[in-house]
């Protein structure tokens, strides 16, 4: 059998993720914080697949827990797709230190905290492959979300350290950078339709850019663009702008 | 967010409810507002809009599968494709599946939708066990077979209640591919022969060149098969090709749509020919073009679907395929299939007869057009389909379909009415 563990299943992306990678012949560990919600989708991959569907109990922000956790799944996965990630509204996150200090450790801290542990066990088996979806607000500080831009940078920074490191020991590092997503989290913004991809776009060209090996994917493909533009544009320039 | 349906048209705004849970549900009907159920957006004209919709699709879960059996248990907003996609490379098919794989299950019960075997095993009704519905005060209910709910659900576009979720029966399936025998035919006599030569096969449908003219008017090519027995159920679902924008209304005009047939036609070769081709591309050949709607423009299109009784299909689709040709309206699309025994529900579509179903872009005179078409089908003892429709006459409807009145009275007694309206159940006061 065949695992893959799923860190943020209840997500719109990780949910399609699950499917796609249940339909082509994975079983599965989805890992949240409160994995009763996902019990009748659990149901729902199984039946579609006829694979295998673990939930597991994981608060990514709870440092501890992760060692304990990953030791006692009943077999080692043979990949790992991070997902997790929170964004609250810049002006909430900028005046309140426990929203910065959240959205900090859900989308960086925690990563790495999960991540370290099981980057150094596929190393020692010399197998295995690590997703890790960072964002396109990760590639510029922008004043509309430069807090949770900022731990996503630095979650990209991470995932870019990790492939060099584990390049040796066969296992492959895939840094996911999605732009605009039509998901729970972006519901209520008005969003350009060309600009959006749907969850399952997402998640099929993260299994496409995973199974053959690849270092990072922007996805939409144009957001590459978008942000080589956005990187460039002089700071002096940038500042007066509202992107 | 508005929803609009297939055919573009008519564009209004509306407010939209997902479906999430029932207890979400439940709280949304209890709103003094009238609602209507909306799938996945592929019927073509007015019956599943309103000012207030309920989002079926994302209400999507699949929830047993009996392998025994092969009975799927299933939450209404999955998609055809879907269970195609779990369900093909374990060798079940779906055993009753119209020109679009991109339905949700819901939809197919409330349009109590036909494939290009109605002749051998009826409508989608037929393989659904039983279904479970919310109605109008919120209360679920199952409905079996025989039930009176079941008989006024099934083709009841969405007026009966919100169905939730339902258990419908799959077929065996030893291929992923189709023998299709193709038969091409040059007149309406000689494709008529044909469909009664090739009626003992499970799936048929044709496609006629509705422009042709004088001796040639109904010729066709017939596409007649069954599922191959070589075991290669290696199914992968196929990325599609999008079409991104509306295209300029004067692409598709009189010219365009006759070079296309010429095209078409004659790359078949004559008399009789086999193929081998995919499920996919059999049932579904649309499929592979994502918004291929936006080929009519952005004023939208129908498509105009009617039924004939057997004995009177030949002389009235002669009359209806010679009033076309003469407009100079045609469609790309126009599809003749031979349809088996009529069923109980109050307003399913088919009768035991010849259906032809053409699409038309919106322009003017083209419902002038239509209610001239309406005529003739009334006259021959015709119908017209629910799920197509955009335009047609109280009257010209209540002359197909008998059963109305029980339709009412159910309603009526129920509730219904005043909870579960469309656009299309106003204009037709069903």
């Amino acid at each position: 059998m065949s695992y893959v563990l799923i860190v943020g299943a209840k997500s719109d992306i990780a949910k399609e993720l699950s499917r796609v990678y249940s339909k082509n012949g994975y079983d599965l560990y989805l890992a949240a914080r409160d994995v009763n919600e996902l019990e009748e989708f659990k149901t729902d991959l199984e039946v579609r697949s006829n694979m295998n569907v673990e939930l597991v109990e994981l608060d990514i922000t709870q440092f501890d827990s992760h060692q304990s956790i990953y030791s006692s799944l009943k077999e080692r996965p043979l990949g790992v797709i991070v997902v997790s990630g929170y964004m609250n509204e810049q002006h909430v996150v900028e005046k309140d230190w426990s929203e910065s200090l959240n959205t900090i450790n859900v989308n960086y801290t925690g990563a790495v905290s999960l991540l370290n542990i099981i980057a150094n066990d596929f190393e020692q088996e010399k197998r295995g492959f690590i997703v890790g979806v960072s964002s396109v607000a990760g590639d510029r500080g922008r004043k509309a979300n430069y807090i949770y831009g900022s731990a996503k940078a630095a979650f990209s920074t991470y995932l870019s350290g990790l492939r060099n490191r584990l390049f040796e020991s066969g296992v492959s590092v895939l840094t996911v950078k999605p732009g605009f997503v039509a998901t729970k989290m972006t519901e209520n913004l008005d969003l350009p339709e060309k600009l959006t991809a749907q969850p399952s776009e997402v998640a099929q060209d993260v299994f496409k850019a995973q199974q053959s090996g690849k270092d990072i994917l922007y996805t939409k493909w144009i957001w590459r663009y978008v942000m080589l533009i956005i990187k460039h544009i002089p700071e002096f320039m940038f500042k007066k702008m509202s992107i | 967010m508005s929803l609009i349906s297939w055919g573009m048209y008519p564009k209004i705004d509306n407010e939209v409810h997902k479906l999430t849970t029932t207890a979400v549900l439940k709280e949304t009907l209890n709103a003094d507002n009238e609602f209507i159920a909306f799938g996945n957006g592929r019927s073509y004209g007015d019956s599943a809009i309103n000012e207030n919709i309920i989002h079926v699709k994302p209400y999507e879960y699949f929830l047993a599968f009996d392998e025994n059996q092969g009975i799927l248990h299933v939450q209404a907003g999955a998609l055809l494709s879907d269970i195609l996609d779990a369900y093909v490379s374990r060798g079940w098919f779906l055993k009753v599946t119209p020109g679009t794989k991109l339905i949700t299950v819901g939809g197919a019960i409330a349009s109590d939708i036909h494939g290009k075997n109605h002749h051998i095993e009826g409508c989608f009704s037929e393989c659904v066990v039983e279904f479970r519905i919310m109605l109008a005060n919120g209360e679920i209910q199952t409905a079996k077979k025989g039930d009176e709910l079941f008989l006024a659900t099934c083709g009841g576009m969405g007026l009966t209640g919100v169905i939730l979720d339902a258990k419908i029966s799959l077929k065996r399936i030893n291929s992923q591919f189709i023998r299709q025998t193709t038969i091409k035919t040059k007149n309406l006599k000689e494709t008529f022969d044909a469909f009664e030569e090739y009626k003992h096969l499970p799936y048929s449908v044709a496609w006629i060149d509705c422009l042709a003219t004088n001796e040639e008017i109904g010729k066709c090519l017939l596409m007649v098969g069954d599922f191959a027995d070589d075991g290669d159920l290696r199914y992968k679902a196929k990325s599609k090709l999008n079409i991104p924008f509306n295209f300029p209304s004067f692409a598709l005009n009189n010219w365009s749509v006759k070079a296309f047939n010429w095209l078409y036609y004659n790359k078949a070769p004559n008399g009789v020919s086999k193929q081998r081709v995919h499920f996919d591309s059999f049932f579904y050949p649309l499929d592979s073009i994502r918004n291929w709607n936006r080929i009519y423009g952005k004023n939208g299109f129908t498509q105009y679907q009617f039924i004939l009784p057997k004995e009177s299909s030949f002389e009235g689709l002669e009359k209806i395929l010679t009033k076309i040709s003469k407009s100079g309206k045609g469609s790309f699309l126009a599809v003749l299939k031979l349809y088996g025994k009529e069923n109980e529900n109050y307003l399913s579509f088919p009768i035991e007869g010849y259906s032809l179903a053409l699409d038309f872009k919106i322009e003017k005179g083209l419902f002038e057009l239509l209610d001239e078409l309406d005529e003739i089908v009334v006259e021959y003892g015709g119908r017209i389909y629910l799920t197509k429709d955009v335009r047609v006459s109280q009257e010209t409807f209540e002359k197909g379909y008998p059963k109305i009145e029980k339709f009412r009275e159910f309603r009526e007694k129920n509730q219904m009415s005043k909870k579960f309206h469309s656009l299309q159940s106003k204009r037709l006061n069903l």
